[in-house]
């Protein structure tokens, strides 16, 4: 059979549920209609030519990068808009910030040692083990404390004359530490002044306020579908000075260092999308504070066995609920969610490649047993408080429902 | 280094038992309707109160656990399933895996319970995607081992082979990674302390 007609039949079994709730915000995403109508003219009205061709349709897509371009400069206070790469994804920006700084050679003359904290996302993860196979660089993984957090006295000890990078998160994308990123490249920049810090931001973006001068930071790696955007879009700051090699090959247009035509409707979705989130930045995100908690709170108080993962109240993004349900896993709790609407993601062995939870959580000192069992909400104003209700009535007979079926049973 | 290797806790810890070990990535599931229909109404659901052998297999820190409950007959020189329950800490196609097992082995001589392989089990559900096919590994391992249980105090029939099946050998190796992890964590702790 098809895998297509399998999915479908699939989807048939599963049925629409009267109401639906996508919280699933880490992995997918839900656009708003004002970001789609945004985007719709860039197919076949205006822009859809190439932004690097002397004709109207590409000078119009010329000027729409160019307002993306200076509108997230000016939400991350960069003071050039050229400092902003647009790229198709948030991966390929943590790519472009990692295998681009390793490929250029210059960079590497000076040292060998990449420094990364041990919850990083794998599209940092895995370019930086690739760049050391690639070039012979040493890799080391900073471990966090319970909470996710980068202890700036211990961070100390892993930057050296040899260190070329680092590159640490500023808000954790599974458990949402918020890091003291500013204090973290304080150090860095005081034992090796010629350190190159990049910060995957991607979960900070749009939730907490980012002055790439104010942190010192020199590359900085953002995505569109994090703050409601479309798919598709990533961009990274890099530092006037800092040079790279682009790491796909082909023929340049605007960007520099991303070879490829520019994506103009999606780059165009993402610049509404931007634009909405900054209108009103703090009353969002302190009303979806309040959902978290009621969320969070609501869930600790009615289901037995239940760990958060990360940390609370200031110290985590607002937008970010993780919880581990003991005896039940994390992918049947998905699916069973799922069932009645709910739209979340888990950190279980069961849903990933090769059946390993986690790595977020385990570096957390999570056990194999309790990263199973972890489920994934990421909120937004697109969120009432309604949904939490509902959402709060329908976990606890989920959670009962698999334990029932559960052959791991309390002690 | 090993100052900052007992640093709070384990992650340092961890990085150091697996080291460079493959992260998990996502990958898509296209399961059957099969797996979702038994995923939402398990047949033979829960425990078997006068059941003749109880067996698992997998663990909570492997991420799944099937317990078997069969309750066997025996009719002159045959041993007949008269009824099996099952229990199932996993993901959906873990629930459904076991709960088509007992549905495949009710009624079934012991000897033909035997001969049922994952695969089958896996055909049964519509054809697991490969990443799942350890589930159904996992039920038919439950079920190998629940019928090694029961003739351990009893003469061995001749269809009963000494050495494991593919089956029960992956559910052992399955058992035995992650109890060597943690064995190793261990260590490593110690060592520090």
């Amino acid at each position: 059979m098809r895998i297509s007609s399998k999915v479908r039949e699939l989807l048939k079994e599963h049925g629409r549920p009267a109401r639906e709730i996508y919280f699933d915000l880490e992995n997918g995403v839900w656009v708003p209609r004002e970001v789609v109508e945004a985007m719709l003219p860039f197919f076949n009205e205006r822009g859809y030519g190439h932004p690097s061709v002397t004709h109207k349709p590409g000078w119009e897509a010329l000027e729409e990068v160019y307002l993306a371009k200076e509108l997230v400069a000016e939400t991350i206070g960069a003071v050039d808009p050229d400092d902003i790469s647009f790229t198709h994804s948030g991966t390929e920006a943590n790519n472009l910030a990692i295998l681009g700084f390793t490929a250029k050679k210059d960079n590497r003359r000076r040292g060998g040692k990449i420094v990364l904290s041990a919850i990083e996302h794998l599209s940092v993860i895995f370019p930086a083990e690739h760049a050391s196979e690639l070039f012979g660089l040493r890799v080391q993984r900073v471990p966090v404390d319970e909470y996710g957090f980068v202890d700036p006295e211990l961070f100390k000890y892993y930057v050296d004359k040899d260190t070329v990078l680092v590159s640490i998160q500023l808000v954790n994308h599974e458990i949402g530490a918020v890091q003291k990123l500013k204090e973290i490249i304080d150090v860095a920049k005081s034992i090796n002044p010629n350190v190159v810090f990049h910060t995957d931001a991607a979960d900070a973006y749009g939730w907490i306020p980012i002055d790439v001068e104010r942190l010192g930071v020199d590359m900085l790696t953002i995505s569109s579908h994090k703050v409601h955007g479309p798919r598709g879009v990533g961009a990274l700051y890099v530092r006037n000075g800092v040079l790279l090699e682009p790491p796909l090959k082909g023929q340049l247009s605007v960007e520099k260092l991303w070879p490829g035509v520019e994506n103009v409707p999606l780059i165009a979705g993402f610049r509404k999308a931007v634009e909405i989130s900054f209108k009103d930045f703090e009353n969002r995100v302190s009303y979806v504070k309040a959902l978290r908690d009621k969320l969070m709170n609501g869930i600790v108080s009615t289901v037995p066995e239940v760990l958060v993962n990360g940390p609370l109240n200031e110290l985590r993004a607002a937008n970010n609920v993780n919880v581990s349900f003991l005896r039940v896993e994390g992918e049947a709790l998905t699916v069973e969610l799922s069932l009645h609407g709910i739209y979340a993601s888990s950190g279980s062995a069961c849903s990933s490649r090769i059946l390993e939870p986690s790595h977020v959580l385990l570096a957390i000192g999570r056990k194999h047993e309790e990263a199973h069992g972890s489920i994934l909400f990421k909120l937004s104003k697109h969120h009432g408080e309604s949904d939490i209700d509902y959402t709060l009535e329908t976990i606890p007979k989920a959670v009962e429902r698999l334990r029932a079926i559960s052959s791991w049973k309390s002690d | 280094m090993i100052v900052y290797q007992v640093y709070k806790g384990v992650s340092t810890i961890h990085n150091y038992v697996i080291g460079g070990t493959p992260m998990s990535t996502r990958i898509p599931l296209p399961y059957s309707p099969k797996v979702l229909e038994l995923f939402k109404n398990p047949k033979n659901l829960g425990k078997t109160d006068d059941a003749t052998v109880v067996e698992s297999a997998g663990s909570p820190a492997c991420g799944d656990m099937i317990k078997l409950y069969i309750k066997i007959r025996s009719e002159g020189n045959r041993d007949v399933v008269e009824k099996s329950s099952f229990e199932s800490y996993g993901c959906a196609a873990n629930i459904a895996a076991a709960s088509i097992l007992t549905e495949l082995i009710n009624g079934k001589s012991l000897d033909e319970a035997w001969r049922i392989s994952w695969k089958q089990v896996s055909d049964e559900l519509g054809g697991l995607p490969p990443i799942k096919y350890h589930c159904s590994i996992l039920a038919v391992g439950a079920l190998k081992r629940a019928v090694r249980a029961y003739y351990s105090n009893r003469n061995k029939p001749p269809w009963l082979p000494q050495d494991l099946t593919l089956e029960e050998k992956q559910v052992l190796e399955e058992e035995e990674m992650i109890e060597r992890y943690y064995r190793s964590m261990k260590a490593i702790v110690g060592e520090l302390k």
